[in-house]
């Protein structure tokens, strides 16, 4: 299928976007890595009347460490994240989740806070930042503003950015040098979507767990202590807390199995 | 700031296969559209239309990526490599004779699409691992069930390269 007609707009900086959005809000897209958003335009489940081209933005495609923070701009192809040689130093639960973002060929469009605006419940990187405690930087005419990821993503492809508000920036707080971190998923086809998606962290204050693709959004569970023995146990409860749901590539019990079971990996890869 | 209407009708020129080509689109036009309809190159083809298949892979700027992901108005400029670039003069190009020597293609729908991709990939590493083939194969569907073939191909190559390195270092 193709897209329905739409005024392509290529603004020059900015402050340009952020006066398009101001004048069209819901009317209006923006488009970086299209990767999910072309397919939506190209099957009609969005019909913009404008669309804000960003992918060109040079002033956007930043990878910066600033206050114990990085700092990820709107355009940067997670492709490029992926290849930054300080990748593993910064953001190490990234550097194991990028390769599992789409396949190679998309991640050479896709861009990394595309996902976060897309909020797909199984999509890797909100799961990442979800876990990580990141932030996401809004921006509108009049306003910069950070909100948690926690207070984001409200659910299924649904978020808290306002229509007049440009994602310009995603910002993950730099892990404690003794962190260690692990991530595993199961799809169908390496690179398809997620049946569950697991990050883990172990740090000074404990462990974390996130969990992808089973509620309608990542779900984090915090433990100060986790002794192995009831590892089982707090897995099979998380999984019955969360449900899950039947749909034609698997069962809500077989979501809940592989939360067991590659959650029980994950945990046991960071407590190693 | 560029803006090109509904109805526009907009002028975009780039560099197919090292040459400099020109076509109308509208705003909406897909890349895969522009390629096949405003351009004549027939060789990427559409499948899903929405990056799944693979099938419409391209290289732009030396990167495989979906043609059906991204406007004709955004390859403006923009250095695109398509599977009529891969022979010369119709004869074929290394990995595409190991495509027909290992059959590796039976209706060839996606063949186009998986060749910009392991192109890149050979370009990058001479010898990938298995592994590193099935990763890049993993963005492509096959529907005539031609994975087995497809990976021997490019193994084969794989292992002509790590017989040219080891001559090359004798």
């Amino acid at each position: 299928m193709k897209p329905a007609p739409f005024t392509y707009c290529r603004p020059d900086n900015v402050e340009q976007v952020l006066d398009l959005l101001r004048q069209h809000g819901g009317d209006s897209r923006i488009l970086a890595g299209g990767q999910t958003l072309m397919a939506m335009l190209n099957m009609r489940l969005v019909e913009p009347k404008i669309l804000v081209d960003i992918s060109m933005m040079e002033a956007l495609r930043f990878i910066r460490v600033a206050d114990n923070y990085l700092e990820i701009g709107a355009a940067v192809i997670q492709a490029d994240l992926l290849a930054w040689t300080d990748l593993e130093q910064y953001a190490p639960l990234m550097a194991k989740a990028l390769p599992w973002v789409g396949h190679a060929q998309t991640r050479n469009k896709g861009t990394v806070c595309g996902s976060i605006a897309h909020s797909d419940p199984s999509s890797e990187m909100p799961l990442c930042l979800a876990l990580l405690g990141g932030e996401i930087v809004l921006r509108s005419k009049t306003n910069r503003r950070m909100v948690k990821a926690a207070d984001f993503q409200i659910g299924t492809l649904t978020t808290a950015r306002q229509e007049d508000e440009l994602i310009e920036a995603i910002r993950i707080p730099v892990p404690a040098d003794v962190s260690k971190f692990a991530f595993q998923e199961v799809a169908i086809r390496h690179g398809d979507f997620a049946l569950v998606a697991v990050a883990a962290s172990h740090s000074p204050d404990g462990i974390r767990l996130g969990v992808g693709g089973v509620a309608d959004r990542p779900e984090v569970r915090h433990w100060e202590h986790l002794p192995e023995d009831e590892i089982d146990t707090a897995l099979n409860d998380l999984a019955h807390e969360l449900g899950g749901y039947d749909d034609i590539h698997a069962s809500a019990g077989y979501r809940r199995e592989l939360v067991r079971t590659i959650g029980k990996r994950v945990i046991l890869e960071v407590m190693a | 700031m560029i803006e090109y209407g509904a109805a526009d009708r907009v002028k975009v020129t780039l560099t197919v296969n090292n040459e400099s080509l020109t076509g109308y689109a509208s705003s909406r036009m897909l890349l895969s559209d522009f390629i096949r309809h405003e351009l004549g190159l027939t060789g990427t083809h559409v499948g899903c239309e929405h990056g799944v298949c693979g099938a419409c892979t391209i290289q732009i700027d030396g990167r495989p990526v979906r043609s059906c992901l991204m406007l004709a108005v955004q390859a403006e400029g923009r250095e695109i490599q398509t599977v009529e670039g891969l022979s010369d003069k119709g004869t074929l190009n290394r990995l595409q004779q190991a495509f027909r020597s290992h059959h590796a293609l039976q209706c060839g729908f996606c063949t186009s699409g998986i060749l910009m991709s392991m192109t890149n990939l050979l370009n990058e590493n001479p010898t990938p691992t298995d592994d590193e083939i099935t990763d890049i194969l993993s963005g492509h569907l096959c529907r005539c069930t031609g994975y087995v073939g497809i990976v021997k191909a490019v193994q084969s190559l794989v292992l002509e390269n790590i017989a040219r390195e080891n001559g090359e270092n004798a």
